[in-house]
């Protein structure tokens, strides 16, 4: 109890304003007089109810197959949803509010209407929905649940979003090492054929639409939307140059448009329930419910559906059992994948899991797979690991991220150590700023930002680790070569850190 | 075939090149304006900001754009600020957009490039002293722009390390400098053809190379060299033989096909040092063949130097004056009258020395002027008389807005490899058709082989067939029939050109438009468009006649049973070659690299070659030789300087000195020589096979016979036999 009124006082203000007319019930009454100004009323969230849940197979407790899914109310009343046409669908994506849930957060509905462009009937060209099943990053693993327990919502969410876009076809890119996931999302087409849901005349809607699915072949980067449709097309898995844009020119040539396999299968529950229900979750611009993957140091790690806008703090608590060793253990949360900036315990206390608060607190919520580290994580080896996975994940194909993602690694890997001059940190730190942004695809940005992350939170303990390598090693150069293994009778250079260890030798021969 | 049908789709979409399929004349774009660095600038749609900004004046470094490959993107040093982006944009990549403001000079995009520069020197060695680019080097170049002085790589894992490859023995590699910008790996796939070349790892670990052991076989391998940004593809011939700055640079033409390319030869002291393409799009763009870029060689080995006169089985040096009475003594001595006297023109034969021997020939009463090929001494099947009749009417340029091209008797890739290249452009982008009849070969573009004899150019002209190529070549709007200059060397060839002549005029309506000449006969001989244009022919009388006195000019593919056993022979040419053992007196002359000369390529095109290096020892120019042998013989020709006989040539035929400038034949005459084509006497059309002229690339004239370079070459790409080494054990060893 106490607990949670904390999480109420704690919540910012900011996002109160902002909130919305009301749709629950105030938690506070104000008795109104002359004297006062009522409050804006309080919206807590979170606390999703089972009745709201769009993903009711999450932990494969049933049937994932035809039968199980129809008993769930997939393929319910779709032909209908078909046959009410694109600007429909868009609309009610639009109304919904709905987010792209595969990292960048782009509005949906706008999104797909992309492909519907002016005078689009006259494009001879055949259209493709590309569904990225290709979920890579580190902590995420919540689209392989949608895929193994109700891989019906994808297909059926396929139908939905395809024929929102016009498109003749959808193509499920699924990562190479998700077997099972691959094998149920199989099944769940050829149920789906079987049962004339889609194929030729979709659902008696007189609708036609084709789903393939293409195994990958395990590399991160074809999760990136370009190098995703290059690697369809049997080419490496390098990202294109935009633009053009994929709504242009994509998949072999024609339009295409890439979507998430979360954003793609929430699209029928929608179009069945009404974008305003959706909307009804969580804050404006940040509506809905989200699957939210957490690992780490937590009592019960978990890939739970939740409101939009929970806070995190009450997520943890709810549903993975509070923190191993109690709040005060946690050291720091990565709130949306490998590739968003760390925060620490106290912002922890205050963001809420939706993509505004996150990037108030510059990190972002990425696809919502929170990593809890507590005191025992040893923050700069975790974010040095992630340095060596985006080393090892970088296609090579443009500078900044072929040279520096593997620079950046080498030198994490030697602060992890403390074999590192006080002054490699900014030089760290400019070297990201130097990838950031100046890349062809986000995987630059990816590998800079928990660098940026690690020293915006946790620098002191970076200086700490230097400080007590140095103490028992002797002075490091740049680089990470050691004083006491240089060639005393030659000069060391500035640029090797010889200013530097002269300003401290003279400090201390001149007390 | 999934590349195709994407990369058909690409053309199909990305927006200029969409109006430009088929046969559409490309619709003038709409012009946008935008402003740079303050600047206003008007350019077509669809430009490139990088061309945009360069035409604003603004220089834009770049290591992987370049303007006649597809664009990677990916070296990010051509990063710019557009106002409104939060990201510095790679200019390269992004269409230039109406109305945006750029910037190219501002403390972010300094900063962004400088960063990316040292990223790229990051890896880089620091080769520059031993590395054969030096001087050269965009990396060094722009280094001194936007790279610091000093470095912050100290790490102690060191540089990246990267297996060098052997590619053949043209192209030397040295990976460590390597600077991923793909710009090789774009041309081989692109332009040159072969799909070997690529990227394999990924990361820092990404490397350029076929993945297995092979060397690149193509005939334009030698432009990757030029095109490396970086010292990591060097020249093997070429390797520490000298540096940029020590070489004069002479824009001359290249001979050793017909097609003309713009060369531009790299000189030290007397010797030829390399020889690089010249920019000319009408012709060769931006590239050379192997052939040109590497026969130089040749030109320092089996050269004659000084006049030689027989004496019973050997050769003994001679002053010019003695050999000069040699052959006065000779001709006198021979007897030859009138058409007895016989002048056999050679593929390396310039304009000059044909109009010279000409005259001198036929002011001693012959008209018996024949040339080296097969069947050359017989007057033409094709006549003369007709310009359109020998000439590559359509224009090299052109070539790539054909939509449908037959292929007679000939393979580009070997007899104009330069104009093999748009083939393989019309082909990737434009989805042009393709077909031949005649020997297959081993082609960069896909094509159907309808048959191998003549009876099947009949039958196919005859509209025989409805299915694949048959009903594209119905429908082109744009139709291209080219006739390799090898049909004309065959019995066959007036079978050949009269079903041509007749179903070419039959279609006249697609073929002959004042847009667009279908009909063209491709040379492969750098001088035969001009013995022809001057009537370097016999007349049908003096073909009969035996010889007498036989003048070799350059003549080193003569077929040995024309020259009589009894007959005085003199060899005018710059290599002992085969025509000099048949001779009685060998004169010295200037190979193409020692002369100012003119040239008449396969389009009939006039240009002139310049003098980069003096002729060696004794050698003279070929028409000074020639006038001054006829000063000896006692009928001096009218002129004694360059102006006068480039004068006489002006008065055969304007043509040959319109420098630079193709003299298109109208359509009029195009239809004359076509009836002329079509009331050949011909027999029936044999089944005989029509053979490839060239059965090796590199081996085709005395130069390239010459030239060790072209010898490896031929050992490697045209017998296979390379053996693949240890590249880096050798390099290796030299340190050890």
């Amino acid at each position: 109890m106490i607990r949670s009124r904390a999480i109420t006082r704690s919540l910012p203000i900011a996002s109160a304003s902002t909130s919305t007319a009301a749709k629950k019930l105030p938690i506070r009454i104000a008795i109104r007089s002359l004297a006062t100004v009522s409050d804006p009323p309080v919206r807590h969230y979170g606390g999703l109810k089972d009745q709201d849940r769009i993903f009711t197979n999450l932990y494969c407790k049933h049937d994932h197959g035809l039968k199980g899914a129809k008993q769930r109310g997939d393929w319910h009343k779709t032909k209908e949803i078909i046959t009410k046409g694109d600007s429909w669908i868009i609309q009610t994506i639009k109304d919904s509010g709905l987010r792209g849930r595969g990292g960048a957060g782009f509005p949906s509905g706008l999104k797909w209407s992309f492909m519907n462009k002016p005078g689009w009937e006259k494009d001879p060209r055949p259209r493709y929905l590309v569904v990225n099943a290709d979920e890579g990053e580190p902590g995420t693993c919540k689209d392989r649940e949608i895929m193994r327990g109700d891989p019906h919502k994808l297909v059926e969410g396929c139908l939905v979003a395809g024929r929102a876009m016009n498109a003749n076809a959808a193509y499920i890119y699924i990562r190479g090492e998700f077997y099972q996931e691959a094998s149920h999302v199989q099944q769940a087409i050829d149920e789906a054929y079987k049962a004339g849901l889609i194929g030729k005349n979709a659902c008696n809607s007189g609708y036609d639409f084709d789903v393939y699915l293409h195994r990958g072949a395990g590399a991160y980067i074809c999760g990136e939307e370009t190098a995703l449709i290059e690697s369809i097309e049997g080419k490496q898995g390098k990202p294109r140059l935009k633009p053009p844009f994929p709504a242009d020119v994509g998949l072999f040539g024609c339009p295409t448009t890439v979507a998430n396999v979360e954003t793609v299968a929430v699209a029928p529950t929608i179009a069945r329930r009404g974008g305003s229900w959706f909307a009804g979750f969580g804050r404006e611009r940040n509506s809905g419910t989200k699957v939210y993957c957490i690992s780490g140091h937590v009592n019960n790690p978990c890939v739970i559906e939740e409101e939009m806008s929970i806070p995190l703090q009450e997520l943890l608590e709810k549903h993975c059992g509070g923190i191993r060793g109690g709040w005060q253990n946690l050291k720091g949360i990565i709130p949306g994948g490998c590739s968003v900036p760390v925060i620490p315990r106290s912002d922890c206390e205050k963001v809420l899991m939706d993509y505004d608060s996150l990037k108030d607190a510059q990190t972002s919520l990425g696809t919502g797979a929170v990593i809890v580290m507590d005191q025992t994580t040893d923050m700069i080896s975790a974010i040095a690991r992630f340095s060596k996975f985006y080393k090892h994940e970088s296609c090579g194909q443009c500078t900044p991220c072929r040279e520096g993602t593997t620079w950046m690694m080498n030198m994490m890997d030697r602060m992890v150590e403390g074999r590192a001059q006080e002054r490699e940190i900014d030089m760290l730190l400019e070297l990201t700023k130097q990838v950031e942004g100046h890349t062809i695809c986000a995987l630059g940005d990816a590998a800079a930002w928990p660098i940026q992350g690690l020293m915006r939170h946790f620098r002191p303990e970076v200086e700490a680790r230097l400080a007590n390598f140095h103490a028992k090693n002797g002075q490091t150069l740049f680089g990470g070569h050691l004083l006491s293994e240089t060639n005393s009778k030659y000069a060391i250079p500035d640029n090797l850190g010889g200013d530097a260890i002269r300003n401290i030798s003279q400090q201390i021969s001149s007390p | 075939m999934l590349r195709r049908i994407a990369q058909k789709n690409l053309a199909r979409v990305a927006g200029p090149s969409r109006a430009r399929l088929l046969s559409t004349s490309a619709p003038r774009q709409a012009d946008i304006t935008l402003t740079i660095d303050g600047k206003e600038v008007t350019v077509p749609q669809g430009t490139a900001l990088i061309q945009a900004c360069e035409q604003a004046g603004a220089a834009v470094p770049r290591f992987c754009y370049h303007d006649r490959l597809a664009i990677a993107g990916n070296c990010r040093m051509c990063l710019v600020e557009v106002e409104r982006s939060p990201k510095p944009v790679a200019s390269c990549a992004m269409p230039a957009m109406p109305g945006s403001k750029v910037f190219t000079n501002t403390p972010l995009v300094h900063k962004a490039r400088e960063g990316v520069m040292e990223f790229l020197l990051a890896n880089h060695p620091l080769d520059c002293p031993i590395c054969d680019q030096g001087g050269e080097c965009d990396l060094q170049d722009q280094s001194m722009r936007y790279g610091s002085d000093r470095t912050r790589f100290h790490e102690i894992t060191g540089k990246r390390a990267v297996e060098n490859k052997d590619l053949g023995p043209i192209v030397k590699t040295s990976m460590n400098r390597c600077i991923q910008c793909t710009r090789c790996v774009r041309f081989a796939n692109d332009v040159a053809g072969v799909e070997d070349l690529g990227t394999t790892g990924r990361g820092n670990d990404l490397q350029i190379g076929m993945y297995i052991e092979k060397t690149m076989d193509s005939e334009m391998s030698g432009n990757i060299i030029d095109l490396c940004p970086v010292g990591a593809l060097t020249s093997k011939p070429y390797a520490f033989q000298a540096r940029p700055w020590e070489l004069k640079k002479t824009e001359s033409v290249d001979v050793l096909d017909a097609v003309g390319s713009n060369i531009r030869v790299d000189s030290r002291g007397v010797q030829v040092m390399r020889v690089q393409p010249k920019i000319n799009d009408e012709i060769n763009e931006e590239w050379i063949s192997d052939k040109t870029r590497y026969a130089y060689d040749g030109l320092k080995y089996q050269r004659l130097t000084t006049p030689l006169v027989r004496e019973g089985n050997r050769f003994v040096p001679a002053s010019w004056e003695t050999a000069m009475e040699t052959i006065r003594h000779g001709y006198l001595n021979s007897g030859a009258r009138n058409d007895e006297i016989k002048a056999v023109a050679g593929s390396l034969a310039d304009t000059e020395a044909l109009v010279a021997l000409k005259d001198l020939v036929n002011r001693l009463g012959s008209e018996n002027l024949t040339l080296d090929s097969k069947l050359g001494d017989k007057p033409p099947t094709q006549s003369a008389d007709i310009r359109s009749n020998y000439l590559f009417n359509t224009a090299i340029e052109n070539v790539e807005d054909a939509d449908a091209v037959l292929l007679i008797g000939t393979n580009p890739r070997h007899e104009a490899a330069t104009i093999n290249s748009r083939f393989r452009k019309s082909f990737l982008h434009r989805g042009a058709e393709f077909a031949v009849i005649g020997e297959k070969f081993d082609s960069t573009f896909e094509y159907e082989h309808i048959g191998t004899s003549p009876k099947d150019v009949e039958s196919f002209l005859n509209g025989k067939g409805n299915k694949g190529f048959a009903k594209i070549w119905k429908e082109a709007k744009k139709p291209l029939l080219i006739v390799g200059s090898a049909v004309t060397e065959t019995q066959d060839g007036a079978a050949i050109l009269k079903a041509v002549g007749k179903h070419v005029s039959s279609n006249e309506s697609r073929f002959l438009t004042p847009e667009w000449t279908g009909f063209s006969v491709l040379q492969r001989a750098a001088s035969r468009a001009a013995a022809y244009d001057i009537g370097f022919t016999p007349s049908s009388s003096a073909s009969s006649v035996k010889p007498k006195f036989v003048y070799l000019l350059n003549a080193d593919d003569v077929d040995p049973s024309t020259i009589p056993e009894d007959a005085f022979v003199v060899y005018q040419g710059h290599h002992g070659d085969l025509g000099a053992q048949f001779a009685d007196v060998c004169l010295p002359a200037a190979a193409y690299t020692e002369k100012s000369a003119t040239w008449i390529n396969t389009e009939g095109r006039s240009q002139m070659g310049r003098t980069a290096v003096p002729p060696p020892g004794a050698s003279r120019e070929d028409w000074k030789i020639i006038r001054a042998l006829s000063e000896v013989i006692g009928n001096p020709l009218p002129y004694d300087d360059t102006l006068q006989i480039r004068q006489r040539m002006f008065d055969i035929s304007p043509t040959l000195v319109r420098y630079d400038h193709i003299e298109k034949p109208s359509l009029e005459i195009v239809k004359t020589g076509l009836q002329l084509l079509s009331s050949l006497q011909s027999t029936t059309a044999s089944s005989n096979p029509l053979k490839k002229p060239i059965a090796d690339f590199y081996r085709t004239d005395p130069i390239s016979r010459a030239s060790v370079t072209m010898a490896d070459c031929s050992k490697a790409f045209t017998k296979k036999q390379y053996e693949i080494s240890d590249v880096d054990a050798q390099a290796q060893a030299s340190f050890a």
